[in-house]
């Protein structure tokens, strides 16, 4: 149908925020019923888009069309009547409802006399909603109940409960499992042959690449390029989004590893894992990998002394644990960047100093007193040494975007020598171009003599830079794979991560 | 662009000094009002001497009220410090003054301190809301102040304790010009400034207010933390308390009723976020003495006592409203 006007044209789509240009005349068309991938690096404009389409953001110059007819989008509201349907990366779901109440959030049949909410008119159109897009989700349940692979259905079921023609997902693959992701990918594909448009913003290539039928990058709020999938090369893609050749995607490390610093003896924690024992050497990157849930994130803070545990035993050089609090653990040597920075890490309405300065306060200050000079000057520094980008030093933290919080969070822990780094998910929601950075940070740390404890989901990730890789199912290390010649398979791990015994 | 941040420095300087200007604001429609009868210096040295004893509980209540807590059993602390420090007086007027006063001071303050260590060590250990505890410490400390003297104020304590609650420090040639407590309020709120403003264990406090998990995650001890700002509220209360029997010349159990909401006002009208991690000792200062004229200038214009109430909470709510509209341009940034 080659005279079908395009689903969404963007034409020359501006956004300035103070003192910084977002969107700068960004131009292209997404067709009908095809997926359409959006890349590039944290703040490149990505979101200001989505956003100027779901109504958040008020446009600041160009037009948008859809199915050739121009709108302004006033607000929200006004984007779901025109067919745009938007799942963000957080949830908009209230725990203590039942998925029905969600999907109808305000809009639930009620009775004529009192106004009373028709509970089962109400499941009976949810559950068909639901049967229609073939989503395997216990309409009755509380959301608070659901796995998070089952609330991001509910949040799609609830975007398309008003005939969107237009599927916003953003990041959605974060929190996935790769069955999951597989269960994602053909609720989208089943979408796509109905006419709906999605358009899709990840990270990963790989998603993009099994997915996505045409890609947009955008770069430093321009447009740089939009092709179909199949015209694209994987490097040439990078090369985009960055704007510069990486070397390589996994830096190389020399391989100079010492003697034993820290030793997991039968740590167990009821309910989270159980009998883990591993140790780690200086100059080491080991990481811990497994399904989400399988018990990872618990062994990484029962280390760091943030989750209680039954038994077993932590050494860290001369200390033993188990740690009883993150403070005895850092005494002791030991650092923690946590996986969700928002949540765990940072302070997001202070200023980025005193975030930088959190866990080294003492540093900056004598007999208890802070110095607030000294301190702005070690803010100012850590920012530089670890390329914080941001306009000062008392910015809030919340204005930061996510491979700048991740940096200000390397910049609070890597002040001091510290003889185990612990990492949950440090490249989570950070685009290619900062990967590479992070990569190459946690050589540095490496080098400098720490063993380093990354715990990644991503099987890329963890063979291109682990030296040992190992793999959790529900609560139990099922084996340490040697992965000193980066050549572990990612079908060895899956094979462990689902609990088949390594042979 | 220049235009824009020229704007928005101007916008942050206002809400900056918003309090100030506020206060600012009040003292001369009150001197106006009241035909110049607010700012004699009598006067003014009137609402300094009766802002101050709860002064000196509101700074350590924006400690609390910082992480994210409360405490509710300041008013009746006050009263049970009070009578504790009136019968560890009675008990010792043989000795000198001097030695009588300072153990009674001690005691009051002790135990003041102890029960703020005991909510607080039951707050940050346990996941009861602070509320609650503290609700639980109001209601046995009132009873403990009673018990402890069978109703009857105590009266009957050394002459010398009056300077304490209605002496001065300087007198010049203007009259006599610093009322005690009002000292002692200053250098409470000088200590508390720097406490929270200027120190490794100020910074735990606004962590803990502002993200408990990433606090705790960055090596801050978050329950001693806790413990402590209880701890230094309750002892403050029974810096109040003894101060209060100097300016009574008696430990009287009934005496406190509704100081905990007062204190609460005065750190929430000087800009404190209920919600914790944010706040500042001077703007309780400010809020303070934003009560205190308020209070004063209605008594001088012969307002009836109810309709100061009415007065009060409105200004309370008008407080609470303008800083929640500022805090949303803030965010807007």
């Amino acid at each position: 149908m080659p005279n079908d006007p395009p689903r969404i044209r963007f034409r020359d789509v501006t956004k300035t925020f103070p003192g910084v240009r977002a969107l700068d005349e960004v131009s292209f068309d997404v067709q009908p019923g095809c997926v359409h991938a959006l890349v590039g690096e944290n703040g490149a404009g990505k979101s200001t888009l989505v956003k100027i389409l779901a109504g958040a953001h008020a446009i600041g110059g160009g037009s948008i069309e859809l199915d050739g007819r121009p709108v302004r989008i006033r607000d929200a509201r006004h984007a779901q009547s025109l067919g745009v349907a938007t799942v963000y990366q957080e949830f908009n779901l209230v725990p203590d409802l039942s998925v029905s109440e969600n999907v109808y959030l305000g809009r639930w049949p009620r009775s004529r006399l009192l106004r009373t909410i028709r509970f089962p008119e109400l499941h009976d159109r949810a559950g068909r909603l639901f049967d229609e897009l073939e989503l395997d989700v216990p309409v009755r349940a509380l959301v608070s109940t659901l796995s998070v692979a089952q609330q991001q259905m509910v949040e799609i079921g609830k975007a398309l409960s008003l005939d969107a023609r237009i599927l916003v997902l953003d990041e959605p693959s974060a929190v996935l499992t790769p069955h999951e992701l597989a269960a994602l990918f053909r609720l989208v594909r089943r979408l796509t042959n109905r006419g709906v448009s999605v358009l899709y913003i990840s990270h990963r290539l790989d998603e993009i690449f099994a997915l996505a039928d045409h890609v947009t990058v955008l770069r430093d709020g321009r447009h740089i390029s939009t092709r179909p999938i199949s015209d694209v090369h994987r490097d040439a893609l990078i090369i985009e989004t960055v704007g510069r050749s990486l070397d390589q995607e996994f830096p190389t490390r020399e391989d100079r590893r010492g003697g034993v610093v820290l030793r997991v003896e039968g740590l167990s924690a009821r309910g989270a894992f159980d009998e883990v024992s591993f140790d780690m050497r200086a100059g080491e990157v080991f990481a811990l990998t497994g399904l989400v849930g399988s018990g990872r994130s618990s062994v990484a803070k029962a280390v760091f002394g943030a989750l209680p545990v039954t038994g077993g035993r932590v050494l860290v050089d001369g200390a033993k644990g188990p740690f009883p609090s993150p403070r005895a653990a850092q005494r002791a040597g030991v650092a923690f960047l946590p996986e969700d920075r928002k949540r765990e890490g940072l302070l997001l309405e202070r200023p980025l100093r005193e975030n930088i300065t959190l866990a080294h306060r003492s540093d900056v200050a004598t007999l208890g007193f802070m110095s607030v000079t000294r301190e702005r000057r070690a803010a100012g520094d850590l920012m530089v040494k670890h390329d914080v980008r941001a306009a000062s030093t008392e910015v809030a933290a919340a204005t930061l975007s996510g491979g700048n919080q991740q940096k200000a969070m390397l910049a609070r822990w890597l002040q001091r020598p510290y003889r185990v780094v612990i990492l949950d998910e440090p490249t989570r929601g950070v685009d290619v171009g900062a990967k590479v950075e992070m990569y190459e940070k946690l050589n540095a740390i490496a080098a400098d003599g720490a063993a380093i404890l990354m715990i990644s989901s991503e099987l890329p990730e963890v063979i291109g830079m682990a030296d040992r890789i190992g793999v959790m199912c529900e609560g139990r290390l099922m084996g340490i794979l040697d992965n000193t010649n980066r050549d572990v398979s990612q079908e060895a791990i899956l094979r462990l991560a689902v609990g088949e015994a390594s042979t | 662009m220049t235009g824009e941040s020229r704007l928005s420095q101007t916008m942050q300087w206002l809400i900056a000094l918003r309090m100030p200007v506020i206060l600012l604001a009040l003292v001369v429609a009150a001197t106006v009002l009241t035909d110049g009868k607010f700012a004699q210096l009598d006067n003014v040295i009137n609402v300094l001497r009766q802002v101050s004893f709860e002064g000196i509980i509101a700074f350590g209540m924006t400690l609390v009220i910082v992480t994210g807590g409360i405490d509710l059993s300041v008013g009746s602390l006050v009263a049970l410090t009070g009578v504790v420090a009136a019968v560890a007086m009675r008990g010792t007027l043989d000795w000198s003054p001097a030695a009588s006063i300072s153990f009674g001071l001690l005691c009051g303050v002790m135990t003041g301190a102890i029960i703020g260590a005991g909510s607080g060590a039951i707050v940050a250990r346990f996941s009861i809301p602070p509320f609650i505890v503290t609700l639980a410490a109001m209601l046995m400390a009132r009873g403990a102040a009673f018990i402890l003297c069978d109703g009857q104020p105590v009266y009957e304590l050394h002459t010398d304790l009056l300077w304490l609650g209605r002496g001065f420090v300087w007198e010049s040639a203007l009259g006599k010009l610093i009322p005690v407590p009002v000292l002692v309020m200053l250098v409470i709120y000088a200590a508390t400034a720097i406490l929270l403003s200027r120190t490794v264990f100020g910074r735990g406090v606004i962590a803990v207010g502002s993200n408990e998990e990433a606090a705790r995650l960055a090596g801050i001890a978050v329950r001693r933390t806790k413990l402590m700002v209880y701890l230094i509220t309750g002892a403050l209360a029974g810096l109040a308390g003894v101060l209060h029997d100097a300016k009574l010349m008696a430990g009287d159990p009934k005496v406190g009723e509704m100081w905990e909401l007062n204190v609460i006002a005065a750190v929430v009208v000087g800009g404190t976020s209920l919600f914790g991690g944010r706040g500042s000792v001077t703007g309780t200062l400010i809020g303070a003495l934003i009560i205190g004229t308020l209070n004063n200038s209605l008594n001088l214009l012969q307002v009836e006592h109810f309709w100061q109430k009415v007065v009060l909470g409105g200004v309370i709510l008008a407080a609470s409203l303008v800083d929640a509209g500022l805090r949303r341009l803030d965010w807007r940034r």
